[in-house]
């Protein structure tokens, strides 16, 4: 049993209504927790006065510089003690998810039972980065707990100027649009930067985060560094008792409305059945003994909404991959920044083909911890030195894929031009 | 205390765990192999693999930040009518696997009589995005947790339905870092007044060269204020984002009544249709009203039952914008139209209308 609760009328307010309330999870711990009764006490006053009162701090485990989140409270009372002493130290531990967040109840009971012995018993499945958020632990029982999750399997994760806890969808574990091993690729090339995660020394953080389609389901191109979507090269497949089951249940307005007027760039054409074009591009299915809809390969730009509406009538091709863009990011400093195309194509089938996604992967962390400046991210970097120093600093070919237009203004000096030209034909011809 | 023992336990770098120790069976067996998917019910995925195996998934809401009572709740579910399997999704929905369809229906009976609202696929409105807010964060403008919890009571039935036009992502951020990231509708901290700052503990605290390097707009200098070397804002330049605020805690930048909430709409990270988008900022100036935040939960309803009533199938928020156009969004949603929505940060020229594109 633990101490006297602190009165909490305006949290009470926060376990009415339907929602399941974190709330009532906070006070269910406080019933035998004093660090819970506390923190309940210092959120209450956050309400009160609209204010936080946490700062940062340096807390560790032994080995490791990030990880931790550390939190000392800052409501203090004149003579400067903490007016919630029992939860004037409230540390997350950060630790790293599997990929795809799948887990057994064996495996989290384990996590509960020990976070419940070591700290408040407060969880987060999962933080913004993907990490399992253990919130809530004294600077002395850090260790302790760190330990046990350790034993059990888990890893920290990253914090501070480090390479960050990564994210992968739930891929080829129960998703037909998946087109590469997701987790396979994460753990690859997560566990090869683990001096970087743990030991924080890059000029600002770097985030990887892996979408088995263009569908972006880990949000990639807008939350990471370097993201790492799937997608195929040939042409779409098509299934045509699946086909001609969406059509069957939705018609052809639906199909017009929904399908082929929908396709960003007219890649798809409803078509007479008796009049489907052929061609080693063209994939085309019937939807009925009267109609069918045909894609030319060579115009989509694999956006997957086709796929989305008419699921297994129309699948990814066989021939997969994955996209690779870098540099998105939030807003600070130059504002947001979406990803761009560093990578149009790379298989990553077999372990040698992961293996070359490493190599990239090091060869842009490199150059971001030579290059960029303090509290830089690397889209920023990009913006301030232009893709084609960052391409050439990485050792990446240029292509018309990475760019939305070409230029649009002519302040270039281009007295290297037939140079680059023979170049461009050279390769050409070796190809 | 084991931080004090004389040979602390070195940890093992052990990385990522492998997720394959943690797969239901079905998953494990098809892995690679899944051929479609279907959703007989909101709140319920079914898929089918190649070699004709099933799966149906019943995806449940949480609150993200749970007590262990609460994941042993989930988790005795778990092993009464889902083998012992769970995962989670990126907006904290949980998720149980059953190979067998006639384990789906006590399954969700289980979970709605113990609390947790069963929903959050195809065309609902999932779960919130969020960040950690008064409960953890060091900068905080306001609770994420909080605000949540109020607007997903109110959205309740949207995540238990599926009757929006498109599926619908939406975000909270307690400061305009926006970590809560990019969705169709997003509420985020917007402050209006630069930092106060503590000139007496400037110095011992901010490294100051790197605190002026912080500034998007170049509106700090290093000072002498009272004697003290410390650091001054040009208040005419200042566009109170908050930026220094992280680095230099003196320079508080959170303010009971003139830290306000903004609305941002149109964000979608999908590549589907269209390229992925930005939001945009269409209200601000919302007072940060604890416990339930009204105002906000007000707005984003306007915005998103002006969405629902209006949008074609398959429009996501920003492609219904595309189609309708802003000055009908503001005219819909009776959202005032004010300058501050006019962007005039760097590239800003480019999100202005040229053309004479013009619906009347």
């Amino acid at each position: 049993m633990a101490k006297k609760m602190h009165s909490t009328p305006m949290l009470d307010e926060l376990e009415t209504g339907p929602w399941p309330s974190f709330v009532t999870g906070l006070k269910r711990l406080a019933k035998d927790n004093d660090m819970m009764v506390d923190l309940l006490g210092q959120l209450e006053t956050s309400y009160e006065t609209k204010k936080g009162y946490w700062k940062g701090g340096t807390v560790s485990v032994f080995g490791y510089g990030g990880g931790i989140i550390p939190r000392f409270t800052e409501l203090k009372d004149d003579a400067g003690k903490p007016k919630f002493p029992d939860a004037a130290e409230f540390h997350t531990l950060r630790v790293m998810p599997p990929p795809g967040m799948h887990y057994n109840t064996d495996i989290l009971r384990k996590l509960c039972d020990s976070w419940e012995r070591h700290g408040s018993g407060l969880i987060a499945f999962h933080g913004q980065s993907g990490d399992i958020m253990f919130q809530g632990v004294r600077t002395d029982k850090v260790q302790d707990a760190f330990d046990e999750i350790n034993e059990l399997g888990f890893d920290l994760g990253g914090a501070g100027p480090a390479v960050r806890t990564s994210m992968s969808c739930v891929g080829a574990a129960r998703c037909e649009q998946s087109c590469y091993d997701e987790a396979a690729a994460h753990r690859t090339v997560l566990n090869n930067f683990l001096d970087d995660i743990h030991r924080p020394s890059l000029p600002y953080k770097f985030k990887f985060k892996f979408s088995g389609c263009p569908n972006d389901c880990m949000n990639s191109i807008q939350r990471s560094d370097m993201a790492i979507i799937g997608t195929w090269r040939d042409n779409i497949r098509t299934d045509e008792k699946l086909a001609r089951a969406y059509f069957a249940k939705h018609g052809v307005t639906d199909l017009v409305n929904d399908v082929v007027s929908r396709c960003p760039t007219k890649a798809i054409q409803l078509v007479d059945a008796a009049k489907i074009p052929t061609g080693p591009t063209i994939s085309a299915v019937k939807v009925s003994d009267t109609q069918a809809i045909a894609i030319e390969n060579r115009d989509c730009v694999r956006c997957m909404h086709c796929i989305n509406v008419m699921t297994g009538g129309l699948s990814p091709g066989k021939d997969k991959g994955a996209t690779i863009l870098c540099g998105g990011k939030r807003t600070l400093k130059i504002g947001d920044l979406m990803g761009t195309v560093i990578v149009p194509f790379m298989k990553l089938e077999s372990d040698e083909d992961r293996e070359k996604l490493v190599d990239l992967a090091q060869r842009v962390v490199d150059f971001f911890a030579e290059n960029a400046l303090e509290h830089e991210r690397v889209g920023e970097t990009i913006e301030r030195i232009g893709l084609v120093n960052f391409l050439e600093g990485v050792g990446l070919e240029v292509d018309p894929n990475m760019v939305a237009t070409p230029r649009m203004n002519p302040y270039v000096r281009t007295d290297g031009w037939d140079e680059e030209v023979a170049k461009v034909q050279a390769k050409k011809q070796a190809a | 205390m084991s931080t004090a023992t004389a040979t602390p336990r070195r940890a093992i770098e052990s990385g990522v765990p492998d997720n394959q120790q943690y797969l239901h069976p079905t998953l494990k067996k098809n892995y690679g192999n899944w051929k479609y998917h279907d959703r007989p019910r909101p709140g319920v995925l079914h898929h089918v693999s190649y070699s004709g195996e099933e799966v149906w998934s019943v995806r449940a809401g949480t609150q993200r930040q749970m007590d262990v009572y609460t994941i042993r709740k989930l988790c005795d579910i778990a092993d009464q009518f889902a083998d012992g399997h769970v995962r989670f999704t990126i907006r904290s929905n949980i998720e149980f696997m059953v190979s067998d369809e006639r384990k789906v229906a006590p399954l969700i009976e289980a979970l709605q009589k113990n609390g947790f609202p069963v929903g959050g696929t195809g065309n609902s409105v999932s779960m919130i995005a969020h960040t950690q807010g008064w409960l953890h964060c060091d900068i905080p403008g306001t609770d994420a947790s909080g605000a949540v919890k109020a607007l997903m009571d109110d959205l309740h039935q949207e995540f238990i339905r599926e009757e929006m036009p498109n599926r619908v992502h939406l975000s909270a951020s307690c400061c305009e870092i926006n970590c809560g990231g990019q969705a169709d509708i997003a509420v985020i901290i917007q402050h209006t007044k630069p930092p106060k700052i503590n000139h007496d503990l400037v110095a011992n605290v901010c490294e100051r060269p790197a605190v002026v390097a912080r500034c998007p707009v170049a509106a700090i200098r290093p000072a002498l204020v009272n004697g003290k070397p410390s650091l001054e804002v040009d208040e005419k330049k200042c566009i109170c984002c908050g930026a220094c605020y992280p680095p230099c805690p003196p320079m508080q930048i959170n303010d009971p009544e003139h830290s306000k909430l903004a609305i941002w709409v149109g964000g979608k990270n999908s590549n589907a249709r269209g390229k992925p988008t930005f939001m945009k900022m269409v209200a601000s100036g919302l007072p940060n009203n604890p416990p339930r935040w009204p105002e906000v939960s007000e707005v984003v309803k306007k915005i998103l039952y002006t969405y629902k009533a209006d949008a074609r199938p398959w429009e996501r928020l920003s492609d219904w914008v595309e189609r309708i156009g802003w000055p009908r969004f503001f005219e819909k949603t009776g959202l005032p139209f004010t300058k501050y929505l006019i962007d005039d940060w760097r590239g800003s020229r480019s999100n202005l209308n040229a053309s004479a594109h013009i619906r009347f």
